[in-house]
């Protein structure tokens, strides 16, 4: 298999089918069935409608055609797009409709439609059906965003869209070179605690491992599990925390290396050492109990002061919202620093633009696919979002002037605090397979009485049998 | 008449075979071709790679592990679900012992038959779910609770007896439907043969083990090959029951559970299709063997 990102494929169907017919293990008939299967549309690009480009219409969307959109019923809920984008949207463009419907399943929902070329004019791309952004990229079926990003906001004058977004947005929805993906919440992550749990017990965020290990120490004292995940379907805020951790010893280049799949990335001295601390920390602190639990299972029982530390993004203490008592008061910490001769301080934090939103390529209105955006990230859009959702958008400033729960009040102090020392990693969106191995490597760490040896081997051969697809 | 005999029932086979050729065979023929391909499922593009997929399916780990765990409910499901449900059956037809010469049930059969087949009309998921609360690795699962009364430490169920546990759910639910059919199969042997044994004297085990069992034989062949099946597939609860899908770290997966990972999570249907031919090569080759292997001896009443 060779790199398919940035040049069509190779072979045409009809070819396909005639080498197919050649190596003689089809018959004939036969692949008339196979193509009647699986490819329903055509090769050929749809021709997708557009209109003239003016000042006020920059991106050139015809007026009249409607748009299709399709949004991930989770966390965030559709009123946000309901309620705030899809009525800007059409106040806009009066005589074009916005067509919108949601779903819980956004793979099975949407897959049959890009494998027959029919698909919707903007996805949101989310949940744990998600589909692979990577390997849609990689089959031609996203838009370049480059001219949405240069066109200029709606709402904010003098600034083309591109200018309003927080740094590293565009940067994280790009794949080889050119922008494919909007992420339009901005999530913080690090270890989440009851501020009011803590208030009572005169207990204070701890910035240094020893610290943090004391702290620790007086919350098992008190039975309360100090620090826990959940085993059975969250692995994956776990090896968050370790790669943080990493980077906070190596610096943020150990992530860069491990997205890039380079040689040995994972048996790099940072994150052995990250691995080292942390399987200490889930051997002496966790329950084994937890990694039969589910993620809401695990946060319940923080809910109930039974959990001292939960890693977790910003997304939380929304979701949370229904079983946290009164004055439980979310409160997020960077993630301690791990030794003295730390790269980054121990304010750094993983934070990255998050929730996919992409264009289709093959859609049949793709500029107004690309408006529908622009709408998004206007400064009215982002602040709608931000009030029905409590999530940070990308869109700088766009929260001013809002009242902000105590949970992103303190991910936003979180985020000052850390300055240039954010960073993220991409690979688990970019390769499935190292996602899935990484989740059970991590239990095996954390609760398994795994070390961090085998971790970072079992890693480094799941990556080195990883075909190189993207970089950064 | 003799003339329009064809016509006749080509007639009524067309529809019936069409529908079956275009909703059955296609799609088989179809997952067959796209397995030969690297089809990601997200565009009408793929190429042609022959056997690649397959071949790539003998080295992958998670593929052995899966296979393995298959022979393993191969082996304990027919095993234990048939024995529990020979007993039960038994006991419910002809437990309670004989009265004027008949064998009659245990006391309160009649609702022992529907608690047992309870189980049976639950859906899969629901079960799931229910499972998932017994197993519960902490004090508030049911299991856990009951053990903690004797002061035994909780036991992480899905951690470390994952399979087991699986295999505990799968019982629990086919139990049901195989005591109905043994009844059934029981109810149609002929009373004089009882009749004759309890006459001889024979104890209710001699005539469970002597007669019962020998003349059922060719229903437990059946339950035999549909327990099987079962076993070759145990999809849904592993996704409900299992920690991180299979987990942990493969510890209970199946190969139903790679496929749908490697196809709906990793886009990679082409190998996902090649599972599937694999899967079904084996749920094939293990219904022939299993019909195939006990034809001889046969007893007939």
């Amino acid at each position: 298999m060779s790199n398919h990102t940035d040049s069509p494929s190779a072979l045409s169907r009809r070819s396909v089918l005639r080498r197919t017919a050649a190596v003689g293990l089809l018959a004939t008939p036969a692949a008339g069935l196979l193509s009647a299967c699986v490819g329903g549309g055509t090769d050929e690009p749809s021709t997708s409608a557009t209109g003239q480009v003016t000042a006020e219409n920059p991106l050139g969307v015809s007026v009249e055609t409607p748009v299709e959109v399709v949004i991930f019923d989770g966390g965030l809920g559709t009123k946000y797009a309901t309620d705030v984008h899809i009525p800007s949207y059409e106040k806009k463009f009066p005589k074009s409709k916005v067509k919108f419907s949601s779903t819980q399943e956004v793979s099975t929902t949407l897959q049959p439609r890009f494998a027959s070329n029919t698909p919707p004019d903007m996805v949101n791309n989310a949940g744990s059906k998600l589909m692979d952004q990577g390997k849609l990229v990689e089959a031609q079926q996203v838009a370049d965003l480059s001219d949405l990003f240069a066109a200029p906001s709606l709402d904010i004058a003098g600034k083309t869209v591109g200018e309003t977004l927080i740094p590293g947005t565009i940067e994280q929805g790009t794949f080889n070179g050119k922008p494919y993906v909007l992420n339009y919440a901005y999530t913080v992550f690090g270890l989440w605690y009851s501020g009011k749990l803590f208030k009572d017990n005169g207990w204070a965020a701890p910035t240094t491992w020893a610290d943090f290990t004391a702290l620790l120490d007086k919350m098992k004292a008190k039975g309360i599990t100090p620090y826990s995940y959940a085993g059975a379907n969250a692995a994956y805020y776990q090896y968050l925390v370790i790669l943080t951790t990493a980077a906070k010893i190596g610096g943020a280049d150990v992530l860069k290396a491990i997205d890039n799949l380079e040689p040995n990335a994972w048996k790099s001295d940072a994150v052995k050492q990250a691995a080292t601390l942390w399987g200490e920390i889930g051997a002496k602190y966790g329950d084994k109990a937890h990694l039969g639990l589910k993620h809401t299972e695990v946060q319940l029982l923080q809910n109930q002061y039974k959990v001292g530390f939960y890693p977790s993004g910003s997304w939380l203490e929304n979701e949370q919202s229904k079983d946290t008592p009164a004055g439980f008061d979310y409160q997020v910490a960077a993630i301690p620093g791990a030794t003295a001769s730390d790269k980054l301080p121990a304010t750094g934090l993983y934070a990255a633009a998050g929730e996919m939103y992409f264009v289709a390529s093959k859609g049949g209105n793709v500029q107004g696919g690309k408006e529908y955006l622009r709408h998004m990230l206007s400064k009215a859009g982002a602040k709608g979002f931000t009030e029905l959702t409590k999530s940070l958008t990308v869109v700088t400033g766009a929260a001013e002037g809002l009242t902000l729960s105590p949970g992103l009040t303190s991910a936003n102090a979180a985020l000052t605090a850390a300055g240039a020392a954010n960073f993220s990693f991409r690979w688990d969106a970019w390769y499935k397979n190292l996602d899935d191995e990484c989740r059970a490597a991590t239990n095996e760490l954390m609760f398994q009485g795994g070390n961090a040896d085998k971790f970072c081997s079992r890693m480094q051969a799941a990556a080195d049998k990883t075909e190189k697809k993207f970089s950064r | 008449m003799r003339q329009g005999k064809y016509p006749f029932v080509i007639g009524f086979l067309i529809a019936p075979l069409a529908l079956y050729g275009m909703f059955v065979l296609r799609p088989i023929a179809a997952a067959v071709q796209v397995s030969m391909t690297n089809w990601s499922g997200l565009s009408p593009n793929f190429d042609f790679v022959g056997l690649e997929n397959f071949s790539k399916l003998l080295d992958d780990d998670k593929v052995w592990l899966a296979a393995k765990h298959h022979v393993f409910l191969l082996v304990t499901l027919p095993v234990i679900t048939i024995a529990l449900a020979l007993f039960f059956a038994f006991l419910l037809n002809m437990g309670g012992g004989t009265r004027g010469g008949m064998m009659t049930g245990v006391w309160g059969s009649k609702f022992y038959r529907v608690v047992f087949f309870l189980p049976q009309v639950l859906a899969v998921v629901i079960v799931g779910v229910i499972f998932g609360r017994v197993y519960a690795p902490d004090g508030s699962g049911v299991l856990n609770r009951f053990l903690g009364l004797f002061g035994i430490d909780a036991v992480p169920f899905m951690a470390e007896y994952g399979l087991w546990s699986i295999l505990g759910v799968l019982v629990w639910q086919a139990v049901g439907f195989y005591v109905v059919l043994f009844a059934a199969g029981m109810s149609s042997i002929p009373a004089e043969i009882y009749e004759a044994a309890v006459m001889d004297g024979a104890s209710r085990v001699t005539i469970f083990f002597r007669v019962t069992i020998p003349l059922l034989m060719e229903t437990v062949k059946v339950a035999w090959v549909y327990l099987g099946i079962l076993a070759m597939d145990a999809f849904a609860l592993v996704m409900v029951l299992s920690i991180d899908e299979g987990g942990p770290d493969g510890a209970t997966t199946v190969l139903p559970v790679q496929i749908y990972k490697s196809g709906i999570r990793e886009s990679d249907y082409g190998y996902a299709s090649a599972l599937g031919v694999a899967l079904a090569v084996f749920t094939i080759i293990f219904a022939v063997l299993s019909l195939r292997g006990g034809k001889r001896n046969a007893v007939e009443h």
